[in-house]
């Protein structure tokens, strides 16, 4: 292992960073295809239905089939559509999505952090990427060409920016306890107390607005399919909305992941179970957080849009803020 | 340096784009990638922290607005379709004019070095980016925004919060301003009432 591990070190940089980048691109492939069906299994038990069990064994065979068909589906740009900005929308939610990973640390070792580019802004770099994601949702939405598409972008960026400010609060409470913006750092400075005990309220901001900034149920107005058909992808066929639908699966994985990393303390091993590696309890907890989306999903119902951007405004805003400012004194008084 | 160049030649091509496109949200599409890479450039020059809050504030925050209006008002439509779609005839001489000045004013500065941008005045831009005591650094931005510079830093606050408060004031509630609450209480069961005469008031 020792010697494979020198081996790899040897490469040159670049082809180092072009491996990491196709195993972790596999891996988030991956893990989107096993996290749909799962979802699809999860709503169906809570629902008392059996879920999707024909396709191979226990249903197992499901993503495969589900991406032969989208691949094989016809891929149609309505006539109002405005071409380029409609094909441009999906590579645009893609790419965000997933270039996210390449700051994400999974595990540590003696020699240095997993993890594809350590960058020391890191958390500004996952803030700034995400920040980009709307883009793909309100171009895509806008060069449709038809209302409800239009109205389901729109609704997007109101709802992406208003929550965006929470979440950005939210972060800013772990950055004055860890003191640094490294995400490695982050998670080491979660060695004994992982930080969602002293910022419970910080964390529970982020989960309310992680849910919104991935537009999913019960802040799905996005697409909204009493209101709006589809939302923004309502016009969008073939591989195309595959695009969307995998980009919206990684981002869900993405903010599991920032969750882990920033508030359920990462690689840490609790009670002192360090006999199992690191990166498995990265993906337990980015895991549990996973299915609690799901979980949500089948529980609670829609809000309403003007409901959602009063509590985006009204309640998380001045939570997250007052939450900033306990913070901010606790630890300028602790010295 | 060839990084620059291509990175150079993709912020201007893509401010070109933004100035010339037909369409409103071709120009916002050429700003963002205008900002990407104007952010590619900060990057090389090791200013790291800048790089990212310009991507979160100019493409996360503003651009972002810029869409969203625009997407509103010309949903699909050029709203420039029948207006006159030709710069003055005077653009020509303007441009070439501005841009011999700009040569010349830098070759003064510069000393001769134009085509050769110079990267860094000490030495090497590559260093360990990002950790204290490195040029661009977070800690050092930080330090220095909130010590050494802190009133600019405040002021600047302060007249952003007098432009929100002024949109507020300009495009917020459109309700009557009222004295009294027992004024106010009148207003709505003036308006409840014509609501329940069936006419919009």
């Amino acid at each position: 292992m020792q010697a494979a591990l020198g081996t790899l070190n040897a490469l040159p940089v670049w082809l180092l960073i072009l491996i990491k980048s196709a195993v972790l691109l596999l891996v988030v492939v991956t893990s989107f295809a096993y996290a749909m069906l799962a979802e699809r299994k999860i709503l169906g038990w809570m629902q008392l239905r059996p879920g999707p069990n024909r396709v191979g064994p226990w249903g197992l065979m499901q993503p495969a089939a589900d991406a032969a068909k989208l691949i094989l589906k016809e891929d149609l740009t309505p006539k109002t559509a405005d071409p380029l900005i409609y094909k441009l929308a999906p590579f645009i939610s893609l790419l965000t999505a997933f270039s996210v990973y390449a700051v994400i640390p999974w595990g540590a070792s003696p020699s240095g952090t997993w993890a594809i580019g350590n960058v020391n802004a890191g958390i500004l770099f996952l803030l700034a990427i995400t920040s980009i994601g709307v883009y793909g949702i309100s171009l895509g939405g806008w060069a449709s060409g038809s209302k409800y598409p239009l109205l389901g972008s729109v609704r997007s960026t109101a709802q992406m920016i208003s929550y965006e400010l929470a979440m950005s609060l939210s972060f800013v409470g772990v950055l004055i306890l860890s003191g640094t913006t490294s995400l490695a750092g982050i998670v080491s400075a979660q060695a004994t107390w992982w930080f969602f005990i002293p910022q419970c309220v910080g964390f529970l901001v982020y989960v309310v607005t992680a849910v919104a900034e991935t537009n999913r149920a019960p802040f799905d107005l996005v697409e909204a399919e009493t209101e709006l058909v589809a939302g923004f992808h309502t016009e969008y066929s073939g591989l195309r909305f595959g695009l969307f639908f995998i980009a919206e699966y990684v981002n869900m994985l993405t903010v599991s992941c920032i969750a882990t990393l920033l508030f359920l303390g990462g690689w840490n091993a609790p009670f002192g179970l360090t006999m199992i590696p690191g990166v498995l309890w990265f993906v337990a907890k980015v895991g549990a957080f996973m299915f609690f989306y799901m979980w949500l999903r089948a529980t609670l119902p829609r809000l309403r849009y003007d409901r959602l951007m009063a509590f985006g405004w009204k309640v998380l805003l001045p939570v997250a803020t007052l939450n900033l400012i306990v913070t901010a004194v606790v630890v300028a008084l602790r010295g | 340096m060839i990084a620059f160049w291509i990175v150079g030649a993709i912020v201007v091509a893509s401010a070109v784009w933004t100035v010339t496109a037909r369409k409103p949200v071709y120009s916002v599409v050429g700003l963002l990638i205008n900002f990407a890479a104007l952010a590619a450039l900060y990057l090389s020059l090791s200013a790291e922290f800048l790089a990212v809050i310009q991507i979160i504030v100019y493409s996360g925050a503003i651009l972002i607005l810029f869409l969203f209006v625009i997407a509103l008002l010309s949903s699909g439509v050029a709203p420039f379709a029948q207006g006159p779609n030709r710069l003055p005839r005077i653009v020509v001489p303007a441009v070439a004019i501005v841009a011999v000045a700009l040569v010349g004013l830098v070759a003064g500065i510069n000393g001769a070095a134009i085509l050769t941008p110079s990267v860094s005045p000490s030495g090497s831009p590559l260093g360990p980016v990002g950790s204290a005591g490195v040029f661009g650094s977070v800690a050092d931005f930080g330090k220095a925004l909130f010590t050494t510079h802190l009133l600019p830093f405040e002021v600047t606050a302060l007249i952003l919060m007098v432009a929100v408060i002024g949109v507020v004031m300009l495009a917020g509630d459109q309700t009557p301003y009222v004295g009294s609450s027992k004024q106010a209480a009148r207003v709505e069961r003036q308006a409840r009432e014509a609501i329940l005469r069936g006419g919009d008031r």
